[in-house]
């Protein structure tokens, strides 16, 4: 089964960290445990979502810009 | 004793009843979002409904107790754990010195409220220990919860493991969530449409509601009687000559977003107010998570003050049973 990582917040999704950026991580890249894979937006504030598993990213299941509740998947790895 | 904090989640603030007597020169009420729970978790420890808690939105904090307590957490359905091992919610429990409470994702609902045997014992400022953020007021040094602090906790027995609030008596919104509403002075500025709208659509929670105020989205435009402005008043059709906001007013800046003042509001401004939520439905609205639906159902003044009644007698059954 593969490892997925979870918002830990409800809020918007974003991939990337300013609109005119390029996104955090894609399909394909490997990431490692604290690595920032997003930014959830709730109550004015922006949160950094960190990776708590380490490994290479199979797909996103949140889209940019997504409305996502806590504990919801945002990535999946392999 | 004391607890220290080892994670502090993403807004976690000290919060009793409320600080009321001081709006009208513009301190806020401050408190609770959801008082009702805020009461629950007290009485399950054994504490007075009034002691300070702590609020925790969205995302619980991580705490380690430096002796044993008594502990319960009530509101929306943050499951607790004691050193990993999981807790229910609405019940009290033991937790013994050096032990670690922390907690799983959020399932439902907004903000959770974690009572300590005793109380967390923070100055009393102004008659409150709550925490007004943005005045820097009350709580723990007037913020909220950062890694590494430590609070202290009152004396207090503690009540004894597995006190419960019945499921039934427990209380969070619905989908769409239904918030009761009195239209106030100011409701002859909108069209008659604009009000059958105002009430008939069904509006979302804005990602940037927060204590401040719970911003709505998604309904039709609010449209405006015309009007030559009043002396004082700004030229938008949404401005009024400088009035006060009370606690639960929603007003819709330009027409488009409405906005109902929470706990850490302004107590005044020049944007008229279409009405005000019906006090008992204020906790609700502490639940609500944003893109949550929700609607706007009209009531007189009688059947607000019917829903205080009935909350109030719900609330007298849970103090005879804890």
């Amino acid at each position: 089964m593969s490892k997925e990582i979870l918002s830990p917040l409800p809020g918007t999704f974003y991939r990337k960290p300013a609109p005119d950026k390029p996104n955090f991580k894609s399909e394909g890249d490997t990431i490692a445990v604290g690595d920032v894979i997003g930014i959830i937006e709730v109550m004015k504030s922006f949160n950094e979502v960190k990776a708590d598993k380490a490994g290479k990213i199979e797909k996103f299941v949140a889209d940019n810009e997504e409305p996502v509740m806590a504990g919801q998947p945002l990535l999946e790895l392999s | 004793m004391a607890v220290k904090v080892l994670k502090p989640g993403l807004s976690t603030t000290v919060q009793d009843l409320g600080r009321p007597g001081y709006y009208h020169i513009g301190i806020p009420i401050s408190g609770g979002m959801d008082r009702f729970a805020l009461r629950c978790a007290n009485m399950l420890v054994g504490n007075k409904e009034g002691l300070a808690v702590l609020e925790a939105v969205f995302m619980g904090p991580e705490l380690i107790f430096n002796a044993d307590a008594t502990v319960a957490v009530t509101g929306g359905e943050l499951p607790p754990k004691v050193n990993g091992e999981a807790r229910a919610t609405w019940t009290s429990f033991k937790v013994k010195k050096g032990d670690v409470l922390s907690f799983d994702f959020l399932k439902k609902g907004a903000r959770a409220y974690i009572a300590i045997s005793g109380g967390i014992d923070v100055p009393v400022l102004l008659g409150s220990r709550s925490t007004y953020t943005l005045g820097a007021l009350g709580g723990f040094k007037g913020r909220k919860l950062a890694e590494g602090d430590t609070l202290k906790i009152g004396k207090g027995r503690g009540a004894k493991e597995g006190r419960s609030i019945p499921e039934k008596l427990r209380r969070g919104p619905g989908s769409p969530a239904e918030l009761r509403m009195l239209p106030g002075l100011y409701w002859h500025r909108i069209t008659a449409d604009a009000g059958k709208h105002f009430l008939d659509d069904t509006w979302k929670v804005a990602p940037e509601a927060d204590r401040i105020g719970y911003r709505f989205k998604g309904g039709r435009k609010i449209e405006f009687v015309d009007r030559v402005p009043p002396f004082g008043a700004g030229s938008d059709p949404s401005n009024i000559v400088d009035a006060c906001y009370p606690y639960g007013s929603i007003q819709i800046p330009s027409g488009t977003e409405p906005i109902v003042l929470h706990r850490d509001a302004v107590s005044g401004g020049g944007y008229f107010m279409v009405g005000a939520v019906v006090s008992v439905d204020m906790d609700l609205i502490g639940q609500l998570q944003p893109h949550t639906p929700v609607r706007f159902v009209e009531v007189t003044m009688v059947q607000a003050l019917k829903a205080r009644k009935d909350r109030a007698k719900i609330l007298e059954k849970i103090r005879n049973i804890t």
